[in-house]
């Protein structure tokens, strides 16, 4: 069984189509990254999944429950972490995961839930002194604390300094490999790539993009590019591969789908004629480089919730 | 356990430990009642209010008002600052994404809001007693009905309210501006003449019809329980009204987008 199945999904705001029909299955298991710019319609499409929004039209099931219609039965099942979402703030770290804790049927342990989000040494400390990536530590420790076979993280790590979120990574990485279904929402390449077995990107409300981290958007198969700096005293006719350009400061780029074949010629090249490629290098489109393709042209300056 | 009973108790003492934790909050809600008592009772300690049957000293009329006011206090007030502060901040958006049922998450509320409404009526009769020789004949069941029909009155109007609130900013202005002008017209503070528009107008209005269950409660002249049965039914309409208000209007998540 899926563990998230849509098909045709819509969903609008007045005259403004968030959602122009978004279909896909997630298996359980593994960690989903929904990439896509703001407006794009990913807390829309979250929102729906989790039950707080109603669909305009399309079919919907989570964890073989209409969400629309699941109510508590669906919601003892799944945790959800909102992009924003206040807290008792009066109450301890510990005591507010116990009082969520009470309202599920099989909760986890509540100092170890605490503990897996690295909130132990404040779990006496009230709500309100804590700092805001700590904020949001507790948001995925309530969203935790029902032992959820499903688990919706939108835009988990916004806001945080670069240790934190690799902190976080560590902990929502473990959580996939413990067998739970993570759909996370992120505008964070390298969280994608560094979390996410899948991304889906959105723009615009439909899905552009959908498949593993190094091979959506053709990166797996496209062109490699090689860049180095044209030898000295040498023109870009002497060179034994023709270059996709030259720029003004003599950066040579080479475009091609058979890099061992090139980087052998040129390298072959380099060595016979005693020349240095300074600055060699060899990569592929990035995911960011993909992601900004897929929604760069539209979306972007689309700004709406 | 988890039945929605064993919840539902729970919720109280949870509800119990935060409003406590909160003293700002926790003192506003007591602060006030205990402060009128005491500034009315200075200012006009010394003259007679006419109650069916006799007069009697200006406390043994105010000294039950202020135990109704405590009771729209708790919660009226209290419930609808506090629905209003927790949809704004997103707690209930976060709550309703939990398996909890809605019922025992407000009843928790509402709950909490009875057990300071009960402890508040017992500082201010006892103050009362103590301070001012009031007297108070012991009419419990006339007590009971009375804050029982209060309670649910004024809870269920604190959560209608609360759907009317646009932002956590405007909560307490609102809330408090709907009432005092009613406190005022419905004798908490001062009698108000029985025949007088003033009085008619209140009438309207379940503040006035407290304050009499109340104050007939509390006077020697009293036949019976106290229990007059048409106040209790326009407190108990104006309850349903607001239930009906509050159920169709209520919701879960902040009225204003956050950025």
């Amino acid at each position: 069984m899926h563990a998230i199945s849509v098909t045709d999904l819509r969903k609008s705001y007045g005259p403004f189509e968030a959602l122009r029909g978004v279909s896909f299955d997630i298996e359980a298991g593994g960690v989903v990254a929904v990439l896509g710019p703001n407006g794009a319609g990913k807390t829309t499409m979250i929102e729906i999944l989790e039950g707080f929004r109603f669909r305009d039209a399309g079919r919907a099931s989570v964890l073989g429950m209409d969400p629309a219609r699941g109510g508590s039965e669906l919601r003892e099942r799944i945790g959800i972490v909102l992009q924003e979402s206040g807290v008792d703030n009066y109450l301890q770290v510990a005591e507010v995961v116990r009082m969520h804790a009470e309202y599920y049927r099989r909760p986890r342990d509540v100092d170890e839930v605490v503990d897996l989000v690295g909130l132990t040494e404040k779990a006496k400390a009230k709500v309100k002194t804590l700092s805001g990536g700590q904020r949001r530590r507790l948001d995925v420790a309530l969203g935790l604390i029902g032992d959820p076979e499903l688990l919706f993280l939108d835009e988990p790590t916004t806001g945080f300094d670069p240790t934190a979120r690799r902190q976080a990574w560590q902990m929502i990485g473990s959580l996939g490999r413990l067998g739970k279904t993570v759909l996370l929402t992120t505008h964070y390449m390298e969280e994608a790539q560094f979390l996410a077995d899948r991304v889906i990107v959105i723009a615009s409300g439909r899905i552009v993009a959908d498949g593993t981290p190094d091979s959506i958007g053709g990166r797996a198969t496209a062109a490699v590019r090689i860049r180095f700096a044209l030898p000295p005293g040498l023109a870009a006719g002497d060179l034994p591969v023709a270059p996709t350009s030259i720029g003004g400061d003599g950066q040579v780029l080479i475009e091609t789908l058979d890099p061992t074949e090139v980087l052998h010629h040129l390298t072959g090249w380099a060595i016979g004629r005693d020349a240095v490629l300074d600055g060699l290098t060899v990569d592929r489109p990035s995911l960011e480089d993909v992601y900004l393709s897929l929604t760069g042209a539209d979306g972007r300056d689309e700004d709406a919730a | 356990m988890t039945g929605p009973v064993a919840i539902a108790a729970r919720r109280v003492k949870w509800e119990q430990r935060m409003f406590w934790r909160n003293p700002p909050a926790a003192a506003f809600t007591f602060a006030f009642p205990l402060m009128f008592l005491v500034v009315f009772n200075a200012i006009n300690g010394n003259s007679r209010v006419r109650l069916p049957g006799g007069s009697v000293r200006f406390a043994q009329y105010y000294v039950p008002g202020i135990v109704a006011f405590g009771i729209i206090s708790a919660c009226y007030t209290n419930l609808a600052i506090t629905l209003v502060f927790r949809r704004e901040l997103g707690v209930l958006k976060r709550t309703r994404g939990t398996p909890v049922s809605p019922g025992a998450y407000l009843f928790g509320l509402v709950g909490n809001s009875l057990v300071i409404a009960l402890i508040l009526s017992a500082l201010t009769t006892v103050a009362g007693v103590v301070l001012y020789g009031v007297q108070f004949p012991g009419r419990y069941l006339g007590l009971a009905v009375t804050i029982a029909a209060g309670a649910f009155c004024f809870s269920c109007l604190g959560m209608a309210v609360s759907a009317l609130v646009p932002n956590e900013d405007a909560g307490p202005a609102i809330v408090n501006f709907a009432i005092f002008p009613l406190l005022f017209i419905s004798g908490t503070f001062g009698a108000v003449d029985d025949g007088s528009g003033l009085a008619r107008l209140a009438g309207l209005f379940p503040i006035r019809h407290l304050n009499q269950l109340m104050i007939a409660v509390f006077s020697p002249f009293t036949h019976g329980t106290g229990i007059v049965l048409s106040d209790v039914l326009v407190i108990v309409g104006w309850g349903l009204a607001g239930l009906v208000l509050a159920v169709t209007r209520f919701r879960w998540e902040p009225r204003q987008a956050r950025s």
